[in-house]
């Protein structure tokens, strides 16, 4: 089956600055794909790509196996959800949406039809009479997603949808769209700096860094087989230790990750690693120490290595300053493929 | 801010000065209708709606007020392309010497008046340009230009650029997007740098004297009556109408930008 | 909406030019810049160059024929005693109309920015506005209607008995004269009253930006009202009265007509440009002397920009 989307070899250079170096991708069909990294990192970069607004330097992006390269936007069957919504703020909500049957020549009764039926779809019904400016962020975001579907793209492409939304709201459209995303069984390829919403939301997950891609797998895949440090510590903020920590911590010489809620406490025995507790955050669910390892003992962890230990509400909690033991399942340490 | 009181002596002071701003343009008004024909004397010994007629039947009047008229609409509409298209250049896009492009769409009002004239005056000179309406239009569009221009680009920043990629994402082409977006959402920033541009022309005097050889636009009409007098109560009514017909514009401009940007009163 | 979306990924649109426009946006720019470009390219800068090669010209004393030779002469004409007393007496009344126009602005602009709220600030803006954009030429014209000798201003100062004083103010040398209208003090008067809106606005931008807070934290602080003013208020506004200045400044360095409608027979630069280019058709000496307010603009903005003078326009 050919891909929605293909990489091959895509760069996206601004004079001396590589936003997008060398990028390789390909999305399925029907796939909720998301593209996560910190800002900067190329992924933002990568959709305006999909989408036209930018050209690329090199390489060859392709839609359903056809090159796109010398086409414009508006001969991409791709649609856009922007950051800020890109509402048109002379247009009413009916027209907004209904504008880029408009532009394809459909009749006015039956665009206005369907755009109509878009907004029912988005739970929006009878709203089509105001004006842009008078809806609530949440109500604003899924005119945008009505304006975008009802043109029944073979790609949808959102940049940072929920990004402009408070919590609550933020968790209730994760679910939707997810919803929304089986039911229309459209292409979704979606810019997030939130990495539990790429893991929550994702069938699969390219991680960005430095304009390039580091890990690209289904959110399990990234989270507990990380493939690199930067994917290790941006997915789930894990200790990526390095190769003299994890030989001491019985693995090989090599760059390995931890998983904080993987590592339990235990009483101080000679078996164990041990070191103080110094810092504890409590976030709620669990609390994150923070424990500085001594030398000598059974293991040979270097003594000043810092570890992040998750510990759930329901434990007992040491205090700060006091000294631990830590024990973990061996599977949990990961030795990462690349540095 | 909170709601506090002004001191008094600074209300008396800003007070003043408006009075100060106002005062002179509605004396103007009262001597249109004094019955004093040979001096200025205050207070007018009497009002009289007779100078308006006189006014009405002199055709050097109507014939200058033509020319600035049409110089004025013609001015205005070059004004308008150039400026719009340069704001949009100068707002949307980053490109090597853009700082140099506004200055120099600023310049011919940021230098005095005088150096606007005398610079055209020597190239007509120097290319044995005659003078003529288009003279006067060159050097009119000239200054019109950045009125235009400060709406315009101050608007176009305040238009998403976001919106213009919706709408190539939406499937319209550059002219379906300036047709479908950009025109509608610039509309009323064009129209009150339109009206503002035509105020500048229709008023303007000290280009004009260098520009219109022996034509007369109504500025210079004035300017000649009150170097040289002649019928002084004539003038008074010109000046009256003079003042409404430049005002109407700018209010109308004021209302359309209202609450958005500010109208560009430092491109004047 | 249903099912899985079907249909080609390219979708067809008219528009070939368009097509060119995304692929080289380069073009779009030039295309958008080339029109403003060269008018003001070669109309405004072309004009300004043709200036500039009209002041190196020089003309014929006895023939009146213009040598389209290149000399410094003209310019040397302009450091004869006379002309330079003209250049002086304009830079002296340019710096008295700013500093005038300072004083006068300021609290008018102090005023809107900080207590006009609602409608009282609409009704400031437009106060200043509507005379600023209102006709140059009634302005001044309504002037020398104020300041004749049996204008409204003489009557009033009849009317409270004090007609003695503005007798004796007139009889000073330097600043007086027959009356108002043809005295130095009426054409500074004039030009303060027609460049005022200039200096507020600037003022106003810049007070704008002075959260209210600053002035009641100086107070919280212990500084008198007169303190506050000189060691916040002041530096902060100043950009924004340095801006104003710009317009004041130039303005009446180039100003023609204020001079000739009202005032005496002594001549400013503006006035000396339009008589050698018209009457005297010295075009030569008209640019060169037109050059000297370009110079002296120049320096005033080069100054004012290391003030940071153009972050309140």
């Amino acid at each position: 089956m050919t891909a929605a989307v293909s990489f091959r070899g895509v760069s996206r250079h601004f004079g001396p600055v590589r936003a997008v170096d060398g990028v390789d991708l390909d999305i399925a069909e029907g796939e909720f794909f998301a593209m996560l990294g910190p800002s900067g990192s190329g992924k933002t970069t990568c959709l305006r790509l999909i989408a036209g607004f930018e050209r690329p330097t090199a390489g060859d992006i392709r839609l359903f196996g056809q090159s796109v390269a010398g086409l414009p936007p508006y001969k991409r069957a791709v649609n856009t959800v922007f950051q800020d919504y890109a509402l048109f703020p002379h247009l009413n909500v009916l027209d907004n949406v209904a504008y880029g049957l408009m532009i394809a020549g459909v009749g006015k009764a039956e665009r206005h039809r369907r755009a109509e039926e878009a907004l029912g779809l988005m739970a929006l019904p009878g709203y089509g009479a105001r004006k842009p400016s008078e809806l609530s962020g949440g109500q604003r975001q899924r005119v945008a997603l009505a304006r975008a579907l009802v043109n029944r793209p073979r790609v949808l492409l959102l940049d940072e949808p929920l990004g402009a939304l408070d919590l609550k709201l933020r968790e209730q459209m994760q679910d939707e769209l997810k919803t929304l995303q089986r039911r229309v069984g459209i292409t979704f390829v979606f810019v997030t700096h939130d990495q539990g919403e790429a893991l929550s939301m994702a069938d699969r997950v390219a991680v960005f860094s430095d304009g390039r891609i580091q890990q690209v797998g289904n959110p399990d895949e990234v989270y507990r087989r990380p493939r690199t440090r930067f994917v290790a510590d941006f997915v789930g903020s894990s200790n990526v230790l390095p190769p003299e920590v994890t030989r001491g911590l019985g693995g090989p010489a090599a760059w390995a990750s931890l998983r904080p809620e993987s590592v339990v406490l235990t009483p101080v025995k000679d078996v164990v690693p041990v070191g103080v507790v110094t810092s504890a955050r409590y976030l709620g669910s669990a609390t994150r120490l923070v424990v500085r390892m001594e030398g000598g003992g059974a293991h040979g962890v270097p003594p000043g290595t810092e570890i992040a230990v998750l510990v759930g509400a329901e434990r007992a909690l040491p205090e700060v300053g006091g000294r631990v033991g830590l024990a973990w399942n061996p599977e949990a340490l990961h030795v990462l493929e690349a540095a | 801010m909170r709601s506090e009181r002004a001191p008094l002596w600074l209300k008396v002071l800003a007070g003043g000065g408006l009075l100060f701003l106002h005062g002179p343009i509605l004396i103007v008004f009262l001597y249109a209708f004094s019955t004093e024909s040979k001096s200025f004397v205050w207070p007018p010994p009497g009002l009289t709606l007779h100078w308006f007629a006189r006014a009405w039947a002199r055709p050097d009047i109507w014939e200058a007020l033509g020319l600035s008229l049409r110089v004025a609409l013609m001015a205005t509409a070059v004004a308008l392309v150039l400026g719009t298209l340069c704001a949009a250049a100068v707002a949307r896009t980053r490109f090597f010497g853009r700082e140099a492009v506004s200055l120099l769409v600023v310049l011919p009002i940021a230098l005095p008046g005088i150096i606007t004239g005398i610079a055209l005056r020597s190239a007509f000179s120097l290319g044995d340009i005659p003078y003529s309406f288009w003279t006067i239009v060159l050097g009119h569009a000239t200054f019109c230009i950045v009125v235009v221009y400060n709406n315009a680009v101050a608007r176009f920043r305040r238009v998403s650029g976001n919106l213009i990629e919706a709408s190539m994402d939406l499937g319209a082409t550059y002219w379906q997007t300036l047709r479908f977006v950009i025109l509608p959402n610039i509309a009323t920033a064009l129209l009150a740098g339109g009206m503002l541009a035509f105020a500048l022309s229709f008023d303007e005097v000290i280009v004009t004297t260098f520009t219109a050889g022996q034509q007369a636009t109504l500025p210079i009409w004035m300017l000649e009556e009150l170097v040289r007098p002649r019928e002084r109560p004539v003038t008074n009514v010109v000046a009256l109408v003079v003042v409404l017909v430049t005002l109407l514009p700018i209010l109308g401009a004021y209302r359309l930008t209202r609450g958005t940007d500010t109208v560009a009163g430092s491109g004047k | 909406m249903t099912a899985v979306a079907e249909g080609a990924p390219v979708r067809e649109a008219g528009g070939g030019l368009s097509d060119t426009l995304w692929r080289r946006p380069r073009l779009l720019l030039l295309l958008l810049l080339a029109p403003p470009l060269l008018w003001l390219g070669i109309i405004y800068l072309g004009s300004l160059f043709a200036l500039l090669a009209q002041s190196f010209f020089s003309i014929d004393e006895f023939s009146g024929v213009i040598d389209r030779t290149p000399t410094l002469k003209t310019y040397g004409e302009l450091l004869r005693p006379a002309n330079l007393d003209i250049i002086w007496r304009t830079l002296a009344m340019s710096a008295a109309v700013t500093v005038a126009s300072v004083g006068v602005a300021f609290p008018i602009a102090y005023y809107a920015a900080r207590y006009a709220r609602g409608r009282w600030k609409a009704l400031f803006y437009l106060g200043v506005m509507l005379p600023l954009w209102s006709s140059y030429l009634v302005k001044v014209y309504a002037w020398k209607l104020i300041l004749a000798k049996e204008g409204i201003l003489g009557w009033a100062f009849e009317g409270v008995g004090l007609g003695w004083l503005l007798d004796a103010f007139l009889s000073v040398p330097g600043i007086g004269g027959n009356s108002l209208s043809v005295s130095p003090t009426g054409t500074f008067i004039v030009f303060v009253y027609v460049w005022l809106p200039y200096m507020i606005l600037p003022i106003q931008a810049a007070l704008e930006r002075v959260p209210g807070s600053l002035v009641e934290a100086s107070g919280d602080l212990g500084a008198s009202p007169a303190q506050t003013f000189r060691h916040v208020l002041w530096p902060l506004a100043l950009p924004g009265v340095v801006a104003g200045s710009i317009f004041t400044f130039s303005l009446t360095l180039g100003d023609y007509i204020i001079p000739q409608i009202v005032g005496t027979s002594a001549r400013f630069i503006g006035l000396a440009v339009y008589q050698y280019q018209g009457t005297a058709g010295n075009v030569p000496l008209a640019a060169a002397f037109a050059v000297v307010p370009i110079v002296v603009m120049g320096i005033y903005l080069w100054i004012a920009k290391r003030m940071g003078a153009f972050d309140a326009l």
